[in-house]
C-alpha cells in the first residue's frame, strides 16, 4: 500500500432534524485521517458527536432526519458518495465496527455462531463447513476458551467480557481495513478491560489494520492511541501525537479534562472540573463554543469562531490563546 | 470510640433454581462471610469486578434485604433486633445513594417534592418551614434554590446526581452508601461530584461506604479499602498502604490494571487468565485458585482466612508474605510539567471564584 491516509475525512457535517423542525448541528467541520496500522482516539464527552462522527462514516444515520455533508475518502470511495449496495459490500467487511454494549448488540436468539458465520457467507461466501471452522479460529483469536463448544451458545449464556470478545471477533471476520471501535471497554471491569485492550493491540500487530478508537477514558487513549483528537461541540478542538498531548495540551478543554481525572500518584484534594455546560447545539455560540467555559477566556474569543490552527507539524488546537503556558508563566 | 458501623459475618445466598416442589436446588452465594467497620466521618470503599456482592453488601447493611446469617451494628445497636420503629429511625441515619440518577428520581415529582419526602416522613421540619430547608439543601449541594420548581428530565446528570445527594442530606443522616455514584457521568462532571462528596464530608462529618469499580476514583475518595472478590473480602487496608503496595493476588492484579493517562507508562500488568467463576458455584479453597498466578496445592483445599497484620492491613491469602515484592505494581501517572500543572491550577482558581455564579447559569442555557 502507499503512503498516505487510509481513511480521510473532509469537512464531516452531520445535522439532525427535529421533528419541530429544529435543527441540531451534531457534527461542524470535522478533519480527521488515519493512516494504516494507526490507532485514533476520538476523545470527548456525552453529546460531543465522536459517535455521530462514527456512524456518520459507517453510513449508519438515518437518512430521513440527518443531514450529512462533506467527503468520507476510503481507499478510493467516497463513503458518502457510494450506492446503498456498495455500502453493504464494505460494512463488516473492510469497514468494522464494535460497538459500546455488548448486550445489546447481539440478536438474543441466535447463536453467537450463527452471528459470525453469516458475516462471513455473506461477504466472503465459501461452505458453511469453512465458515464454521473460520469462526471456531476467530473465537480462538480472541481468546475465548473451548471455541469449538462455544460457538453453539447464545449470548445470554457469556459473560459481559465474553460477548464484548464475540463483537471483536465477529468485526474481525472478513480482516477489516478500518476497525471503529465505540467505548469497547466501558462497560468491562478493569481487569476485562487490559485483556480487550491487550487484545486490540495484538490485532492491529497481527493485521495491520487501523482503529478509530472513541472513548471519554483518557487512560484508555494513553495505553493504544497513537494520535488523539478531542471533540468538543461537534468540533475537533485539539489534534495531536498521543505523547504530545498528554505532555503539552493546547486547548484549554483538554487541560480541563486532563485536570478532573483522579490521580494515582498523589492525593489531590480537590479535582480541576470544567463549570457550566455544553452549549446547546440547536443553536451554538458564534464564537469559541468553548468561551462560557473557559479560565483563559478574553473578549476575542466570543466575537469568532477560532479556527483549528496548526501549532507544529503535527499539533493543532482550535484556541487563539494558544500556546496556552504564556498565559501562566 | 467504637465504631459507626460494624458488620460481621454477613451472609446472603440467593435461591437460583427451584425444584418442582418449590425446593431451592442452587444457591447464589452473593456475599459469604463479610465483615467490615466503618468509623464515624471516614470513607469505606467496596470494590471488585462486577458480580463480586459489593451492591449486595450495601443493601444488606440498610437491610433492604434480610441477611441469612451475620450481624451488622449501627452505633453499637444491632438492627436485627430492631422493631419497625426503630429500623425507620435507623434509615434515617443512613441513606443510599444510586449509580444511574436518570433511574433514582421519580419524574412525577418536583425538586421540591422529592426533598420535602423524606422530611415529612419522618416528621423532621415543621411544614412550615419545609420551603426554607429545600432551599438550604439545594445551595448545599450547589443548586440555585429556584430550581426547587423544577422536574428531574429539566436537569443534567451532574445536576440529578446533586438532587440525589440533597434528598440523601436531607434527613441528616450519618452515614451515606454511595453505589457507583459517578459511574454514569461525564469525566468533568464526574469530578464535580467528587469534590462535593468530599466538602460535604468534611462540613457534614458524614461517613461514606463508596462502592465502585473505578480504582482511581476510589483512591481519591476512600480512607479505607475493602477489596472483594465473589461475596468474601480478600484483602482490606487502609488506602494508602494498599495501592502503595498490594499484598492480596487479586488486588494486585485489579490495581495493576488501571489505566493511567500517561502515554507508554511504565507497568507490570498482571493478566489474569480464565473466566470469573459463577457464584453458583464458587470455587473450593480459596475462590481466587482458579485465576491466581501464585496457586500452591493448599490453595484448592483450605479457605485462607481474613489476617491482620497489627497494622490494620488485613489479607486472605495463604502465601502472604511469601510472594514477590509489591512496588510498582500500581502504574505510576508520572504527574505533569509544570505549565501544566498551573494550567490545570488556573481551572481550580477560577472554579473557587465562580463556582456558584457558573452553575446558577447553567440551566439557563
Amino acid at each position: 500500500m502507499t503512503a498516505g491516509p487510509l481513511i480521510e475525512i473532509e469537512g464531516l457535517r452531520v445535522t439532525f432534524h427535529g421533528d419541530d423542525g429544529r435543527m441540531t448541528h451534531a457534527v461542524d467541520s470535522v478533519d480527521l485521517s488515519v493512516a494504516k496500522g494507526a490507532t485514533l482516539g476520538l476523545v470527548g464527552e456525552s453529546g460531543c458527536g465522536k459517535s455521530v462522527t462514527s456512524l456518520a462514516i459507517m453510513g449508519l444515520l438515518p437518512k430521513q432526519s440527518a443531514a450529512v455533508s462533506g467527503a468520507i475518502r476510503f481507499d478510493g470511495f467516497d463513503l458518502l458518495d457510494v450506492p446503498d449496495a456498495t455500502l453493504r459490500d464494505l460494512r463488516g467487511n473492510r469497514l468494522a465496527m464494535i460497538f459500546q454494549e455488548p448486550m445489546t448488540s447481539l440478536n438474543p436468539s441466535f447463536t453467537i455462531g450463527d452471528q459470525i458465520t453469516e458475516t462471513i457467507l455473506r461477504h466472503r461466501g465459501g461452505s458453511r463447513r469453512a465458515a464454521r471452522e473460520r469462526t471456531i479460529e476467530l473465537l480462538r483469536r480472541v481468546h475465548i476458551p473451548s471455541p469449538e463448544k462455544r460457538i453453539d451458545d447464545y449470548p445470554h449464556k457469556l459473560s459481559g467480557g465474553m460477548r464484548q470478545r464475540v463483537m471483536i471477533a465477529m468485526a474481525l471476520a472478513c480482516d477489516p481495513q478500518l476497525l471503529i471501535a465505540d467505548e469497547p471497554t466501558t462497560a468491562l471491569d478493569v481487569t476485562l478491560q487490559a485483556q480487550i485492550l491487550d487484545l486490540m493491540r495484538e490485532l492491529k500487530a497481527a493485521s495491520g489494520a487501523a482503529i478509530i478508537l472513541i472513548t471519554h477514558d483518557l487512560g484508555v487513549v494513553a495505553e493504544v492511541c497513537d494520535e488523539v483528537a478531542v471533540m468538543y461541540a461537534g468540533e475537533i478542538v485539539e489534534r495531536a501525537p498521543v505523547d504530545e498531548l498528554f505532555a503539552n495540551p493546547q486547548h484549554p478543554y483538554t487541560v480541563g479534562l486532563l485536570g478532573s481525572i483522579p490521580r494515582l500518584d498523589r492525593r489531590t484534594s480537590h479535582l480541576a472540573t470544567i463549570e457550566g455546560m455544553v452549549p446547546n447545539m440547536a443553536n451554538p455560540p458564534t464564537g469559541c463554543r468553548f468561551a462560557a467555559r473557559c479560565p483563559f477566556v478574553e473578549d476575542a474569543c466570543t466575537r469568532l469562531p477560532p479556527p483549528l490552527a496548526l501549532l507544529s507539524a503535527t499539533h493543532a488546537s482550535r484556541c487563539i490563546r494558544a500556546p496556552l503556558e504564556r498565559l501562566v508563566s | 470510640m467504637t465504631a459507626l458501623l460494624e458488620v460481621e459475618g454477613l451472609v446472603k445466598h440467593f435461591v437460583a433454581e427451584r425444584s418442582v416442589f418449590g425446593r431451592p436446588t442452587a444457591h447464589v452465594k452473593a456475599v459469604d462471610g463479610v465483615s467490615f467497620t466503618v468509623e464515624a466521618g471516614k470513607t469505606l470503599a467496596l470494590v471488585g469486578e462486577s458480580g463480586c456482592g459489593k451492591s449486595t453488601v450495601s443493601r444488606l447493611v440498610l437491610r433492604l434485604i434480610e441477611p441469612d446469617a451475620g450481624r451488622v451494628t449501627f452505633e453499637g445497636r444491632d438492627l436485627g433486633t430492631l422493631d419497625a420503629a426503630h429500623l425507620r429511625a435507623f434509615r434515617r441515619d443512613a441513606q443510599l445513594i444510586f449509580q444511574d440518577p436518570y433511574a433514582s428520581l421519580n419524574p412525577r415529582m418536583m425538586v421540591s417534592q422529592i426533598l420535602t419526602e423524606p422530611l415529612a416522613l419522618h416528621n423532621l421540619v415543621p411544614a412550615a418551614d419545609r420551603r426554607a430547608r429545600v432551599e438550604e439543601l439545594l445551595r448545599l449541594v450547589g443548586l440555585e434554590p429556584r430550581f426547587a420548581r423544577r422536574y428531574p428530565h429539566e436537569f443534567s446528570g451532574g445536576q440529578r446526581q446533586r438532587v440525589a445527594i440533597a434528598r440523601a442530606l436531607a434527613v441528616e443522616p450519618k452515614l451515606i452508601i454511595c453505589d457507583e455514584p459517578v459511574s454514569a457521568l461525564d469525566v468533568s462532571i464526574r469530578s464535580q461530584i467528587l469534590n462535593l462528596l468530599r466538602d460535604l464530608q468534611d462540613r457534614l462529618k458524614l461517613a461514606y461506604i463508596f462502592v465502585s469499580h473505578d480504582l482511581a476514583v476510589v483512591k481519591h475518595i476512600a480512607d479505607r479499602v475493602a477489596v472483594m472478590n465473589l461475596g468474601t473480602i480478600v484483602e482490606t487496608a487502609e488506602a494508602q498502604a494498599l495501592f502503595a503496595a498490594p499484598r492480596h493476588p487479586y488486588s494486585r492484579a485489579l490495581l495493576s490494571a488501571i489505566p493511567v493517562p500517561k502515554p507508554r507508562a511504565k507497568r507490570s500488568r498482571i493478566v489474569l487468565e480464565g473466566e470469573l467463576p459463577s457464584a453458583l458455584n464458587p470455587p473450593t479453597g480459596c475462590r481466587f485458585h482458579t485465576r491466581c498466578p501464585y496457586v500452591v496445592a493448599r490453595c484448592r483445599s483450605e479457605v485462607p482466612q481474613l489476617r491482620e497484620d497489627g497494622t490494620g492491613y488485613a489479607t486472605a491469602c495463604h502465601r502472604t508474605g511469601e510472594l514477590p515484592g509489591a512496588e510498582a505494581i500500581v502504574p505510576s501517572d508520572g504527574g505533569f510539567s509544570p505549565a501544566l500543572e498551573k494550567l490545570v491550577a488556573a481551572f481550580n482558581a477560577a472554579e473557587a471564584s465562580e463556582r456558584r455564579g457558573v452553575i446558577s447559569q447553567e440551566i439557563k442555557t
